[in-house]
């Protein structure tokens, strides 16, 4: 990877407010000796709300770890606020792809939102300093702020999908990020869940101004919510607005075999025609 | 009270304190105790919360090798134990990053946990005769006999232990229970993970002349068992987990000292039959609560808010 390690003193915060918040450039990742996706450019504004989509397997989840600094690239460069992705960017909240925490971790839900605040500090802090009060506090407005207050202190094991969601989203929230990287934070969710998490995620990037980049199997449940769709398949990547990108036209030219997208009377967008492991976009489960 | 006048202890605590205390292996005994409870409890916590339980036992079954190797080759069984058990941190680091399956490395450790069983088995036929008690000390643990040696290195390995938890605490819980996020957020996840076993090996290796190889869980996994039903505050569940594993030790200890049975039955005992209770109440009061008529539960869910 390419870092450029000039001293930015004067202007990096006046660029940072008015560079976007992520630009990719010319990007081009290989895990294994196979390309996964290169001449992928995508610039992020501040607060906008991007969905990453594409079928399984095609570099979704690998494209928002590169931003993340956490896969390097063969070639191209990425910048997060003016400087070069690195790993551990308090600038930004991820919340990874996973199933569930398993059924016996005893430990409550406040206390891994908490980790997200001063979880990799070393040493211990002290319970009765003012840091360690508002720390507290702030741990309390974000699970306020993902509607996490009734049950953030059972334990997280036992929490459903959903509300385990809600207060990992809460715990990627608490450093007061400018972007959110979340990894098919819907999977796994029943429909109503996908609904309630999916308007959490469009409050708060409209509360806090933040950029979201949300990778997702089903374009549906956020469809309302998104500014730009990032569609990658078969490592081409295409970029724009939902309505641009999900279409008969440039679908089929980006799998290269022919797929219809039908509109819904509802709204929703259903994609027929790709293989049964392909499936983009699925309607009610 | 007629089972008091068999008894060393007459009524009167300060006079039966002052007795438990007059014996110098008692008084080594209660300091080597006392010590290792204390890092037990802390490490015991993250190796539950790691669900390590396992490569924890490896660790100590590997000790036995490194025990009766030490025997053999004339030194001192702690060191013999730790460094065994620094081999096997190795060994199940490196399997760890090799095998992202966890199933697969429950079957590695295995495989070199019974190898190294055979190893040791090995260096008890080849050692002289009179090192056969050696053996049963190393299985059991031999507390009442300790030397003043090794106190000082329980001692001291305590409180290195306790220095780099401390430290590297928090961390640890951030990579224990979301290694991914925390990989991100720039902790040394892979560092810390071979840390916490190297950890666990010198506990381990200071432990079994405690409770022995075969006992140890006793110490290291009950008491955070039992804090883990009680509360979910991590900080909270430690200070239960060491309070719990210092008063197993100093009770199986007393008892010990008064009734003619070993310590390492008492302690593992006492521990074993505090888990029965709290964690069978925990699950009698689940089940009872799950039984309940809704409107029941709605409406005394609602007394308390």
């Amino acid at each position: 990877m390419i870092y450029d390690s000039s001293p930015t003193t004067v202007s990096s915060v006046a660029r940072a407010a008015l560079a976007p918040v992520v630009q990719v450039e010319n990007a081009a990742v290989a895990l294994g000796g196979r390309t996964i996706w290169q001449n992928v450019s995508l610039t992020v504004q501040a607060g906008e709300f991007l969905a990453i989509l594409g079928p399984n397997g095609a570099g979704k989840s690998t494209l928002l770890k590169t931003i993340l600094g956490l896969i390097p690239l063969t070639t191209g460069n990425i910048s997060v606020l003016g400087h070069p992705t690195r790993r551990g960017n308090s600038a930004i909240g991820y919340v990874p792809q996973r199933r569930h925490f398993e059924a016996d971790v005893r430990v409550r839900g406040r206390s891994i939102v908490r980790l997200g605040l001063d979880g990799g500090n070393w040493g211990l802090p002290l319970p009765f300093l003012q840091s360690s009060r508002e720390a507290a506090r702030r741990v309390q407005e974000v699970i306020e702020l993902v509607g996490a207050a009734a049950y953030a202190d059972r334990p997280i094991g036992e929490l459903s999908g959903g509300e385990q969601q809600r207060l990992l989203i809460a715990q990627a929230l608490v450093t007061r990020p400018q972007i959110l990287a979340l990894d098919e934070p819907l999977d796994s969710l029943d429909l109503r869940n996908q609904q309630g998490v999916a308007a959490v995620i469009r409050q708060i990037s409209r509360e806090l101004g933040a950029a979201v980049l949300l990778v997702a199997h089903d374009v549906n449940p956020i469809l309302t919510a998104v500014d730009r769709v990032v569609y990658v398949a078969q490592g081409q990547v295409e970029v724009g607005t939902p309505h641009e990108v999900i279409t008969t036209e440039t679908l089929s030219r980006l799998y290269n075999t022919p797929i219809e997208v039908l509109h819904a009377s509802d709204g929703r967008i259903i994609v027929i025609g790709q293989t049964e492991e392909e499936v983009g976009y699925r309607g009610h489960r | 009270m007629v089972i008091a006048d068999t008894l060393p202890f007459a009524w009167n605590l300060l006079a039966d304190i002052q007795q438990l205390f007059h014996y110098h292996f008692m008084q080594n005994a209660f300091l080597a105790g006392t010590s290792v409870a204390f890092a037990a409890g802390i490490i015991g916590y993250f190796m539950v919360l790691r669900a390590q339980s396992f490569a924890g036992h490896s660790l100590a079954n590997v000790g036995f090798a490194g025990a009766t190797g030490a025997v053999l080759f004339g030194i001192p069984p702690v060191v013999g134990l730790f460094l065994a058990g620094l081999l096997a941190a190795i060994g199940i680091q490196s399997l760890n990053i090799a095998s992202r399956q966890s199933r697969q490395n429950d079957v590695a450790v295995g495989a070199v946990l019974t190898a190294s069983l055979a190893l040791g088995f090995l260096f008890v036929h080849l050692s002289p005769a009179q090192n056969a008690t050696s053996v049963y000390t190393v299985l059991f643990g031999n507390v009442l006999g300790i030397s003043d040696t090794d106190v000082m290195v329980t001692l001291w390995s305590t409180l290195l232990l306790t220095v780099i938890l401390v430290v590297i605490a928090r961390p640890l819980f951030f990579a224990s229970i979301d290694p991914d996020v925390a990989m991100v957020r720039g902790v040394p996840v892979r560092l810390l993970s071979f840390t916490f076993l190297v950890l666990l090996a010198l506990e381990v290796a200071i432990a079994v002349q405690i409770v022995g190889v075969l006992l140890i869980f006793a110490l290291l996994v009950t008491p955070a068992a039992i804090a883990q039903d009680v509360t979910t505050r991590p900080t909270v569940a430690v200070c239960v987990t060491v309070v719990l594993a210092l008063l197993f030790t100093w009770s199986g200890l007393t008892a010990g000292y008064v009734f003619p049975y070993p310590v390492g039955f008492f302690i593992t005992t006492f521990a074993f039959g505090t888990y029965v209770l709290v964690h069978g109440g925990r699950s009698a009061r689940e089940y009872v609560a799950r039984r309940q008529p809704v409107s029941y539960s709605r409406s005394r869910a609602g007394e308390t808010q």
